[in-house]
This record gives structure tokens, sequence and C-alpha cells, in this order.
């Protein structure tokens, strides 16, 4: 199970994840990335209802952290749960994020 | 208490979905099993079946077998694919470059990193043809 829902304004877009991104899931989300106009240059990830990601969800976060470098912009994480703060500070992500409160 | 099951399938999308919830149901049946278990099996299952899937079979789908079991005389889950791909050990695998800046990260050998760092052990063999990946974990445990 996952879904996204997805909230544009101006050149912010808000993403809220549920359920489990994983290599069946993540290739839906890399779309609704892929999908987001030029002009966007913040991505903001709500992770409230997202339980857990595997590598295949840290290549897209990743993806989507590349997207917004290359335009010097910004994207930011929130609602992280503890099990996917573990993989975060596992893998190194943690430094490479931006998680806010 | 022990458990074992057993499961032949595609080395595909589909097969990857029925080997989730051979997982899922199996670990429902482990005693002190809590979500954040079955999630840390979730991925392993993902890791490695993804990368056999993805680089065992040269052109044809090939089978995989995967195995799940559970004795509470020492509380451990084995998880246990063989393919009969070609000859890979990713307990071989260096670990990726975590130092490295966001634009030179490159998201390859990551999984396997994730899951070294989550079972208690992770062992190969090959034998008969057959890459055998037996992985080991704890249930009830902290890694990180």
């Amino acid at each position: 199970m996952f879904n996204v829902r997805t909230r544009v304004s101006e050149n912010a877009v808000s993403m809220d994840l549920e359920g489990v991104l994983d290599s069946k899931t993540a290739p839906e989300l890399e779309e609704k990335i892929t999908e987001i106009g030029d002009n966007v240059t913040e991505m903001h990830f709500d992770f409230a209802d997202l339980e857990f990601l595997t590598s295949a969800g840290l290549r897209t976060i990743l993806y989507a952290r590349q997207l917004m470098d290359d335009k010097d912009g910004r994207m930011t994480l929130k609602n992280v749960n503890s099990d996917i703060m573990d993989i975060f500070k596992m893998t190194g992500f943690l430094d490479v994020l931006e998680i806010v409160d | 208490m022990k458990l074992f099951k057993s499961l032949q399938v595609a080395a595909d999308d589909g097969g990857l979905g029925d080997v989730f919830s051979l997982v899922e149901e199996e670990l429902e049946k482990v005693p002190g099993c809590s979500r954040s278990d079955a999630l840390k099996f979730h991925m392993l299952v993902d890791e490695i079946f993804t990368n056999i899937a993805n680089y065992a079979y040269e052109d044809d789908t090939g089978k995989v077998v995967v195995s799940i079991s559970y004795d509470d005389a020492d509380n451990k889950v084995r998880l246990v694919f063989k393919d009969e791909g070609r000859q890979y050990d990713p307990t071989k695998e260096k670990p990726p470059d975590l130092s490295l800046p966001v634009k030179e990260r490159r998201a390859g050998g990551l999984g396997i990193f994730m899951v070294r760092n989550t079972v208690d052990e992770f062992v190969y063999e090959r034998t008969d043809g057959c890459n055998i990946l037996t992985l080991v974990k704890t249930i009830g445990e902290q890694n990180v």
C-alpha cells in the first residue's frame, strides 16, 4: 500500500507520503517528482504516514534532492519516524537531508 | 516452536509480491515479532530479491526459491534465497562511500549495505550451480 498526496503552491511542491516506499512503490513517487514544473525550487515531504523505506525509496529521495540542488532549491522532510530515522543514520543520509520540525 | 515455509517464484516483480506476502504471513505467527521487525524483513526481501531479479539471469526470467524459518530456541528468523543465476557473492560487496557530497552520491550498493547492517548473519554459498544466500536476524532487537 502506497499513496502520494501532492499540493502545489507557486514554486513549492508538498508531497505527503503514506505506506511503504520500496522497489514496487518508488517508481510511482519518482514519476510524480519527474512531473513537477521547471519553476519548482522547493520540495517538502511529509513522512507522517510513511512507515518505512528500502534502498529504492532512498534512491528516489536522493533524486529529488539532486533535482532541487541543480536549481539551487531546497528539499525538506518532516515527521520522520524512528525506524526511518535509523535507516537515514545507517546510510549517512541524515548528513545530507534537511529534516524540519 | 518451529516454523518453516518455502516458495518457488519467478525472479520478477510478481514473484517479489508473492515473497512479500509469504514473509509477512509467516512473521505474524512469530511470537514477539513487532511491526518494526516485520518492516525490516520487508526491506531485507526487497533488497535481496530485487538484486536477484535484476542481475542473476541473462535473458529469460529465472526462478528463485525463498524459504523462511523460525525457531523459538534462539528466537531467530532465517531467510534463504536460492537462485541458479550467475555466480554472485553480495557479502563481498564493498560498502558505499557515505562521506561523498550529495551531488556525487550514487545509490548503488546501498541495499546490500543496509542488509549487512540489519542482520546478525549474512552468509553466501555457491553449491551445485546455485547461489545460496542466508540471512539470520533475531526478533525484537534494535540494530542501530
